[in-house]
């Protein structure tokens, strides 16, 4: 039996660190309790070929909380962007590639910088309504509704309101519509139009044609990172850097943080959750339990449907949390080469997304349980600008491809390798040397994902971002202001409101609420 | 790949029960009423002459169409706690149950009869299906839930005679049931399992068995029924039977959570009249959180019985307070040939009913030929049930 704690947070995700170091400033005795040997759940850099790191799950920062930021004086605890506000090319295969960095577009017709301007202008406007929400508790409707809610509700509507009536129009136009819709209706460039629709669909169970894709690109665009809403920045030495620095901050803060310390269980007395079990048996007892697994392993795995009602245990159970999206990391011995591309823009975030088409016919195959023909991708080589990730000269590429289901029919196992080499001739087709530079290859599958980082489905977000499951339906309602039905246990991880991405606001909503409603 | 499922049952709409061709011959009015996708008689002769067989004599109702689960497996008894207020752990092998169960907002989604035919083997007996919820439940849980609604065809043999027939039958023992026991008959070579249960609050049992035992099953009853007057009897009867008794039907006195389209129409075991099947102490079950809650805040509804003055029955009636506040209404009502009353079940608005017992009036409408008559009658508050014989409990009962 270890001491009691005020609070046991399950994981160490960033999440679990953010809630950790809040809770901990509050002054509650808090401890981290983290299956692997590292905390940083997703958010990690790990060795994945000798002497070559990488950030082996999220690789790019788009929207880390300002407020966590700056509440938790990360950059005093080593917090460094090794390159901020990085641009977004699309690639082309003849060279005429397309680039991408804030309002600006290079590399399409005067017609369609114009308007990309404007959609850009137009979109951040619309996602900045939607920014204080990340922040905030999601209102509780219906029966029960507080005057908080009603406040927290109110607030969203105004904020809509207040963009006048013409905007708010507009915005209640797109907001449930299908990026594919609005791409057309202004481009013509079939590479800025892919690349749009990339970034609405990447990470979830959508295709560019499946409605409300346009509220995930303006989720995209809520988050904030280095003071641009909308950027986009690589954290120095990796993404572990991030959670390291939370840990760090969490620590100085008085959290105590055990890796190497799975839980098995959450205990339960008397209808309260009241601490943990590891595995071998160890008991820590908490007087609070927060969970930053995602919500199917916590009610289900960790904490058991019995001590839950029917009708919350289905809901959880029917949740969307199969992850479409793969992990290449390549080890390379050379500086990559892609003909057409300056330095500045090799630097930044390159996406094979050639067309509306091709995304929309790569989410096809993802329908019916395959793995795309030809995946859309995302790829960075983070060791251009930090050279403390691979051997001198040498270089590391990230990529993210999508659709790689995970519930494939053929299974991984017996389509890992060909998959592989799928990513490897399709970066080929831009990057021509690029298989003779190759050291090493690691393909992460959602299966190794979930594996790895313990996400159910290896969905990233720990359940599909859809606007069924975003706000007080997130993760599902009875749940969605991070208490759960269980006295005594909260919710604190991506699969809670405002979601996934390293962004931390999941986390600082999650331990106000465990403040203002659990005594010390 | 051919499709395990039935593809012609589109061609027979309504079923017949395994005992249709028995009660359809006995169907002198042909009245039949439709029961969970199946014809059962409303009534065979005479509804009223019918009842009175039941409180008089003998009667056999065909219950096959009620539906039926099965619940087993190493953790059927943890299941049953969750899904039921009761204490499961409690109900010993060959003792039924009669339960209720909640969605997460505590309010009641049947009621039913819990059997524990095993260690580890239910059956669940109940008005509306819930294959879905039940299956649901079983998430997290070693048990495994099937409808066997269709497998087992069932008698209800109820009246004070039901005992000394069956005794005439051969079944040796059977008088050593008492009310909510279950045990395994050979009736001349075809297994039975007879509980002493029933919905007519008088002596009577419920015979289970495999559909080709119905018939000859019905006919040796009849053979041995004559001398005590044994008759069919239908629906219609029946519902005199159970008002008296005072039991509750869903879809009638209550709303099953899941059918309510207004939330606010649900209602809990509290205001049903069934706080007294609610154990909080057993460990957490289906609405326990909501349940502890509306027990701290208070109950907004009551279901309560009525005496009515007069003898006009007062089905759907309005009740006010003071002639003049409508404070609830009558669910199900009849005059009580037995009793002599005029009996009602109502759903009040609390604190009318619970605590404010005084000046209630029932507005009740009756036509006569073809001229509504208003009436105000006053009415009171009594205990449930209306009708409570001493032989309904008798072990072992008397030999009419």
């Amino acid at each position: 039996m270890s001491a009691g704690y005020d609070v046991a947070i399950v994981g160490g995700g960033h999440n679990g660190l953010v809630c950790a170091a809040y809770l901990a400033k509050a002054g509650r005795k808090v401890v981290v309790l983290e299956t692997a040997k590292e905390t940083g759940g997703a958010a990690k850099t790990e060795v994945f070929s000798p002497g070559f790191k990488v950030s082996s799950g999220a690789h790019l920062l788009y929207q880390l909380h300002p407020k966590v930021l700056a509440d938790l004086a990360l950059e005093k605890h080593g917090l460094k962007l090794a390159a901020d506000d990085l641009a977004t090319v699309a690639l082309a295969r003849d060279g005429a590639h397309v680039t991408l960095k804030g309002p600006s577009v290079e590399g399409v017709s005067p017609d369609d910088a114009r308007a990309y301007a404007n959609l850009h202008e137009r979109l951040l406007r619309f996602a900045a309504a939607l920014r204080p929400m990340l922040s905030q508790v999601p209102p509780r409707l219906g029966e029960g509704m507080g005057l908080a809610d009603k406040i927290a509700l109110a607030k969203l509507g105004w904020s809509i309101r207040r963009l006048g009536r013409v905007e708010m129009r507009e915005f209640l136009r797109i907001v449930l519509m299908n990026v594919a819709d609005l791409a057309e209706e202004r481009f013509e460039s079939d590479l800025l139009k892919g690349a749009l629709s990339f970034d609405a669909v990447l990470g979830t169970h959508l295709g560019p044609r499946s409605p409300s894709t346009v509220l995930t690109l303006l989720y995209r665009l809520a988050g904030e990172v280095s003071g641009g809403q909308g950027r986009i920045a690589l954290p120095a030495g990796g993404m572990g850097s991030v959670t390291a620095a939370l840990r760090q901050a969490a620590e100085a803060a008085g959290a105590e943080v055990r890796t190497g310390s799975p839980v098995a269980q959450i205990l339960v007395e008397q209808d309260r959750a009241v601490g943990v079990g590891l595995d071998g048996g160890e008991v820590v007892t908490a007087r609070t339990v927060v969970s930053n697994a995602d919500p199917k392993t916590t009610f289900l795995c960790l904490l058991g449907a019995r001590h839950l009602d029917a009708g919350f245990v289905r809901r959880v159970h029917k949740l969307r949390s199969r992850g479409d999206v793969a992990k290449l990391h390549l080890a390379l011995d050379g500086r990559p080469e892609i003909p057409g591309l300056s330095e500045a823009q090799i630097r930044g975030r390159l996406v094979i997304a050639p067309s509306i088409m091709e995304v929309e016919e790569a989410f096809n195959a993802a329908k019916y349980g395959e793995a795309s023909a030809a995946p859309a991708m995302e790829l960075v080589i983070p060791s251009l600008g930090d050279p403390s990730l691979a051997p001198e000269g040498k270089h590391v590429l990230s990529a993210v491809a999508i659709y790689a289901p995970y519930a494939l029919k053929a299974g991984w196992d017996r389509t890992r390798e060909s998959f592989k080499q799928r990513l490897i001739d399709r970066i080929a087709l831009y990057a021509p040397k690029i298989e003779q530079q190759i050291v090493a290859a690691e393909l992460l599958t959602p299966i190794d994902l979930e594996k790895r980082f313990g996400m159910t489905g290896g969905h990233w977000h720990h359940g599909e971002l859809a606007v069924d499951q975003l706000l007080m339906n997130r993760p599902v309602p009875g749940a969605h202001q991070y208490a759960a039905p269980l006295p005594g246990l909260y919710l604190c991880g991506a699969g809670a409101h405002p979601g996934g991405g390293v962004m931390g606001a999941a986390g600082m909503n999650a331990a106000r609420q465990v403040i203002a409603r659990e005594k010390r | 790949m051919p499709l395990d499922v039935e593809q012609e049952h589109y061609k027979v709409r309504v079923r017949g029960t395994p005992f249709h061709e028995r009660t359809a011959a006995l169907n002198l009015n042909n009245d039949w009423q439709r029961w969970a996708g199946y014809t059962v008689p409303n009534s065979y002769f005479n509804s009223e002459l019918e009842y009175f067989a039941i409180r008089n004599a003998a009667t056999l109702y065909d219950v096959s169409p009620m539906i039926k689960y099965r619940i087993s497996g190493a953790e059927a008894e943890a299941y049953c706690n969750r899904l039921v207020t009761r204490d499961v752990a409690k109900l010993k092998p060959g003792r039924v149950a009669y339960v209720v169960w909640c969605n997460d907002a505590g309010h009641a989604l049947d009621d039913g009869t819990l059997f524990r035919l095993g260690e580890s083997e239910f059956r669940l007996c109940c008005q509306e299906r819930h294959l879905d919820w039940l299956l649901d439940c079983a998430l997290g849980f070693d048990v495994a839930v099937e409808e066997v609604t269709w497998d087992i065809a069932g008698l209800a043999l109820q009246g004070p005679a039901s005992c000394a027939l069956l005794r005439r039958c051969g079944l040796e023992g059977l008088e050593q049931l008492k009310p909510f026991d279950v045990r395994d008959f050979d009736l001349d070579g075809q297994k039975l399992s007879i509980s002493r249960t029933g919905f007519t609050g008088d002596l009577g049992y419920e015979l289970w068995m495999a559909p080709e035992a119905a018939l000859p099953v019905w006919d040796r009853l009849f053979e041995a029924g004559t001398l005590h007057g044994l008759r069919p009897a239908g629906s219609a009867a029946l519902d005199l039977a159970r008002i008296e008794a005072g039991f509750i039907l869903p879809t009638v006195d209550f709303v099953p959570a899941d059918q309510a389209l207004r939330h606010t129409r649900g209602r809990s075991p509290f205001e049903l009249g069934l706080e007294w099947l609610v154990d909080f102490g057993k460990g957490h079950f289906n609405g326990r959180r909501a349940l502890l809650d509306e027990k701290k805040k208070g109950s907004q509804y009551c279901l309560v019985g009525l005496d009515i003055q007069g003898n006009k029955a007062a089905p759907h009636a309005l009740i006010y307070h003071g002639q003049n506040v409508e404070v609830g209404q009558i669910t199900s009502a009849m005059w009580s040939p037995t009793c002599k009353k005029n009996i009602a079940l109502a759903s009040f608005r609390r604190p009318y009913g619970d605590s404010i017992r005084t000046d209630l009036w029932v507005e009740i409408y009756v036509l006569k030929e073809l001229k509504w008559d208003k009436l105000m009658v006053r009415c009171k508050v009594v205990d449930r049930p209306f009708f409570a014989p001493e032989r309904r409990r008798a072990t072992p009962p008397g030999d009419f």
